[in-house]
C-alpha cells in the first residue's frame, strides 16, 4: 500500500500538468461566459457551440495524429474547400447526391495520398508538401466552381447538417463522438498509436527497430485527406451551399487547437484527452466572444496569439524550470 | 564536361535553365495571346515583379536560415494602408518620411517574428501563421472598414511614383519602382555573398548545430533575417501603396506564398543553407510571369493560376531535391579529381615520411 498522500496534494500535483492547466483556463472562460450570458449552460447553447465549428474539431482529431507523428498538414482546410467544391460541381452537372457525396471523399482519399507520396517516397518535408497542397487544392476548388455559388441541394441532406437526427444532436456531432471514440482507442491502446509517437520521438530508433515509418506516414496523410473531405461534405451540408472559398482559413483555428491541448510541436508528446479539453477551450471562448459581440476578425486574431503563446508558455517554463535547477546544483557544489 | 564545370556553378547553371523557361513562356504565350508582346504588358508585369520580387529577397533571407516568414502578405498589408492614411491625413509629408515609416513599421513587426523565433524558440511555421492572422487583425480593426482612396493621396505618390521611368529602351520603359527593386536585390545579393553576416546566414541553414558549437550568435542572426525581411515587406507596402493608390483590408492577401514560391523556384532550399537572391528574382519573374499571361490567355479559365502555382511549388522543391543534389555531388566529384590530379606527385612524395 502506497502511504496515503494529502488529498489536497494529489489535486495540486494533477494540475501542474498541462492538461490541468487547460482545465483550469476552461472553467475559468465558462464562469466569465455563465456570469455574462445566462443562457449560456442551457443545452441548447452547448450544442450550438459544437455544431458551429464541428468541422474543425473533426480534422483537429487527425491533426493531433499527424503533429504527435512530427509532421504537419497545412492543406486540410483547402481540402475541406476541394471536397465539397467536388461535391458542388458534379450535383450541378446532374449527379446524384450520393454519387456526389461519394466522389468528394475519393477526392479526399486521392488528395491525401498525392501529399503522402511526396512526402514518403521522394521524401520532401510534409510543410513544404501541404503547404503547396495548400493553394493547390483551393486553386482546384476554384478551377471547379470559378466564382459561382452552387446551393439548392436535395432537402434531405440540408436536413442532415441542419436538422437534429437522434435526439438533440446532428449527424455532424455524432460523426465526430464515433471518430473520437476511434482516435482515443487507436492511439492510446493500440499498438498503431505506440508507432505514431515513437516515429514522433525519433524516427530513426523506429525505423531500426523495424518499425515501418514511411508506412505509417501514408496511413496518416490518406487519413488526413479523406477525414478534412468528410468535414468538407459535412460543412456543404450545414451551409447548404458551397463555394471556391469554402472553409478558407481553418487550418489556423485546427491547428492551434490541437497544440493547445499540449501536442508537441516538434512530435512524440501530447494527447487527444488534452486536444478535447483545449477544442472546448476554443470552441467556448469563441463562442463567449461572439456572445458579447466581439467580431470574428478580433476572434481569429485571439486565436492566432492563443496559438503562439500555445507554444510559447511550455518553452519559458522549461526554461525557467532549468534556470532554478541550474541554480539549485551550483548551490549544492 | 570539365570545362563547362570549371566555369559554372551549380547556382549559375539554374539560373541560366529559369532564363531559359522565362524565353519559353515568353514565346509560348506570344504565339497564343494577340498583341502580347506590348509596351503596356511589359509594365505591367515588370512593376508587379517589382513588389513581389522584393518581399521574396526577405522571405529568402528568412528561408536560408532554415525558418519561413508567412506573415509578410499581412505586414505588406498593413503598412500599405497605415502609410496610406498617414499621407492622406497629411498630404505634405516629405516622401522619405513615408518610406521610412514603411520600412520601420515593417521591421518592428518583423522583430516580433523574430524575438518569438529566436529567443522564444517557437517554431518559424507557428509564429508566423499566428501573426498573419494578428497583424490582419490589427489592420481590419484599425482601418474600421475604412479605404484609402487614391483622390485623398498627395499627387507625388498617385501620379509621380508609378509613372516615372528610369530610363526607356525602345518603347520598354523601365519604371522608378522596377529600379527600385533592381537596387534591393544588387544590395542583397552583395551583402549574400560578401559581408560575414551574409555567410553567417548559409552557415546556419546548412547546420545549425555547427554554427552555434562555431560560437556564432545564431539567435542574433536568425532575429536580425526576420526584421531585415519585415523591412523589405514594409518597403514592398509602400511600393503597393505608390502602384494602386486604392488601399482595403484585404490588400498583399496570398502574397506569403507567392513569396515563398518565387524563392523555392528560384532555387532557395527549403531547408536552408543555399540559394541566391538573384535566383529569387528571376523565379518572381518567372512565377509572376504566368501569373499574369494566364489572366489574357482565353484558352484557360484564369482560376487555375493558384493550382499551378501550388504545383510549380511542389515541382521547384523536388526538382532541387533530386537534380540540384545530383549536380552538386557530380560537380564535387570533379572537383575532387582535379585537386588529386594537381596533387600527385606531391602526396606521393611526402608518403614515405609518414611511413617512418
Amino acid at each position: 500500500m502506497p502511504p496515503r498522500q494529502n488529498f489536497l496534494l494529489v489535486v495540486w500535483d494533477r494540475l501542474k500538468s498541462w492538461e490541468g492547466f487547460l482545465l483550469v483556463i476552461l472553467i475559468a472562460i465558462i464562469v466569465i461566459n455563465s456570469i455574462q450570458t445566462p443562457a449560456y449552460l442551457s443545452i441548447g447553447n452547448q450544442i450550438n457551440l459544437f455544431n458551429l465549428s464541428i468541422e474543425k474539431i473533426i480534422v483537429a482529431l487527425i491533426m493531433a495524429f499527424i503533429i504527435i507523428n512530427a509532421e504537419i498538414d497545412l492543406s486540410v482546410a483547402s481540402m475541406m474547400g476541394l471536397s465539397a467544391c467536388t461535391l458542388g460541381w458534379l450535383y450541378s452537372q446532374g449527379a446524384p447526391i450520393f454519387t456526389a457525396f461519394l466522389a468528394g471523399l475519393v477526392v479526399g482519399v486521392l488528395g491525401g495520398a498525392f501529399n503522402a507520396f511526396w512526402i514518403t517516397k521522394v521524401r520532401l518535408p510534409s510543410l513544404v508538401v501541404t503547404l503547396a497542397m495548400l493553394i493547390g487544392f483551393r486553386g482546384l476548388a476554384r478551377v471547379l466552381l470559378e466564382d459561382k455559388s452552387i446551393g439548392d441541394f436535395p432537402e434531405w441532406f440540408d436536413a442532415l447538417g441542419q436538422q437534429p437526427l437522434i435526439g438533440p444532436f446532428p449527424l455532424a456531432l455524432i460523426v465526430f463522438f464515433i471518430l473520437l471514440v476511434i482516435a482515443i482507442i487507436i492511439l492510446q491502446y493500440s499498438g498503431f498509436g505506440r508507432y505514431v509517437y515513437v516515429i514522433g520521438n525519433n524516427s530513426e530508433v523506429a525505423r531500426y527497430s523495424g518499425v515501418r515509418v514511411q508506412r505509417v506516414k501514408m496511413i496518416l496523410f490518406i487519413a488526413s485527406g479523406a477525414i478534412s473531405a468528410l468535414a468538407g461534405l459535412l460543412y456543404a451540408a450545414r451551409l447548404g451551399a458551397v463555394r471556391g472559398d469554402l472553409a478558407l482559413g481553418f487550418e489556423l483555428d485546427i491547428i492551434t487547437m490541437v497544440l493547445l491541448g499540449g501536442v508537441s510541436i516538434f512530435g512524440g508528446s501530447g494527447s487527444i484527452y488534452g486536444v478535447l479539453l483545449s477544442i472546448l477551450i476554443v470552441l467556448n471562448l469563441r463562442n463567449g466572444m461572439s456572445l458579447s459581440n466581439i467580431t470574428g476578425h478580433i476572434q481569429t486574431g485571439v486565436i492566432g496569439a492563443l496559438l503562439i503563446l500555445s507554444v510559447l508558455i511550455p518553452n519559458i517554463t522549461q526554461s525557467v524550470r532549468n534556470m532554478l535547477s541550474r541554480r539549485r546544483t551550483a548551490e549544492a557544489q | 564536361m570539365n570545362w563547362l564545370m570549371r566555369r559554372f556553378r551549380p547556382e549559375q547553371i539554374r539560373w541560366l535553365v529559369l532564363l531559359l523557361l522565362i524565353i519559353v513562356v515568353i514565346f509560348f504565350f506570344a504565339s497564343q495571346i494577340d498583341n502580347y508582346l506590348s509596351a503596356r504588358f511589359f509594365v505591367r508585369v515588370s512593376t508587379s515583379v517589382a513588389i513581389i520580387a522584393v518581399i521574396a529577397v526577405g522571405q529568402t533571407l528568412v528561408v536560408l536560415t532554415r525558418n519561413i516568414d508567412l506573415s509578410v502578405g499581412s505586414i505588406v498589408g498593413f503598412t500599405a494602408y497605415f502609410v496610406g492614411q498617414q499621407l492622406a491625413n497629411n498630404n505634405e509629408m516629405a516622401p522619405l518620411l513615408a518610406v521610412l515609416m514603411a520600412t520601420g513599421i515593417g521591421a518592428a513587426m518583423g522583430a516580433f517574428n523574430g524575438i518569438l523565433v529566436s529567443y522564444g524558440r517557437v517554431p518559424a511555421i507557428i509564429v508566423t501563421l499566428g501573426t498573419l492572422a494578428l497583424y490582419r487583425t490589427i489592420l481590419v480593426q484599425y482601418s474600421d472598414a475604412q479605404t484609402v482612396i487614391t483622390a485623398s493621396l498627395p499627387s507625388w505618390i498617385v501620379d509621380y511614383l508609378p509613372r516615372a521611368n528610369i530610363f526607356s529602351i525602345g518603347n520598354l520603359d523601365f519604371r522608378l519602382l522596377v529600379g527600385l527593386m533592381v537596387v534591393v536585390v544588387i544590395i542583397f545579393q552583395l551583402v549574400l555573398s560578401y559581408l560575414p553576416y551574409g555567410r553567417r546566414l548559409y552557415a546556419i541553414g546548412s547546420n545549425p548545430d555547427a554554427a552555434r558549437n562555431a560560437g556564432f550568435p545564431s539567435q542574433r542572426i536568425v532575429f536580425f533575417a526576420f526584421v531585415l525581411c519585415g523591412a523589405l515587406a514594409g518597403l514592398a507596402g509602400f511600393m503597393f501603396l505608390a502602384r494602386f493608390g486604392n488601399i482595403t483590408v484585404v490588400a498583399g492577401l496570398g502574397f506569403e506564398l507567392k513569396s515563398v514560391a518565387a524563392a523555392v523556384v528560384g532555387g532557395v532550399n527549403i531547408f536552408g543553407g543555399s540559394g541566391t537572391v538573384i535566383g529569387t528574382l528571376l523565379g518572381a519573374i518567372l512565377i509572376d510571369l504566368i501569373d499574369n499571361s494566364l489572366i489574357r490567355w482565353p484558352e484557360i479559365s484564369q482560376f487555375w493560376r493558384e493550382a499551378l502555382l501550388g504545383l510549380m511549388i511542389l515541382l521547384a522543391v523536388a526538382s532541387d531535391l533530386v537534380i540540384m543534389n545530383r549536380l552538386r555531388n557530380m560537380w564535387a566529384r570533379t572537383e575532387l579529381q582535379m585537386v588529386q590530379q594537381e596533387t600527385e606527385e606531391p602526396l606521393q612524395q611526402e608518403e614515405p615520411r609518414y611511413a617512418a
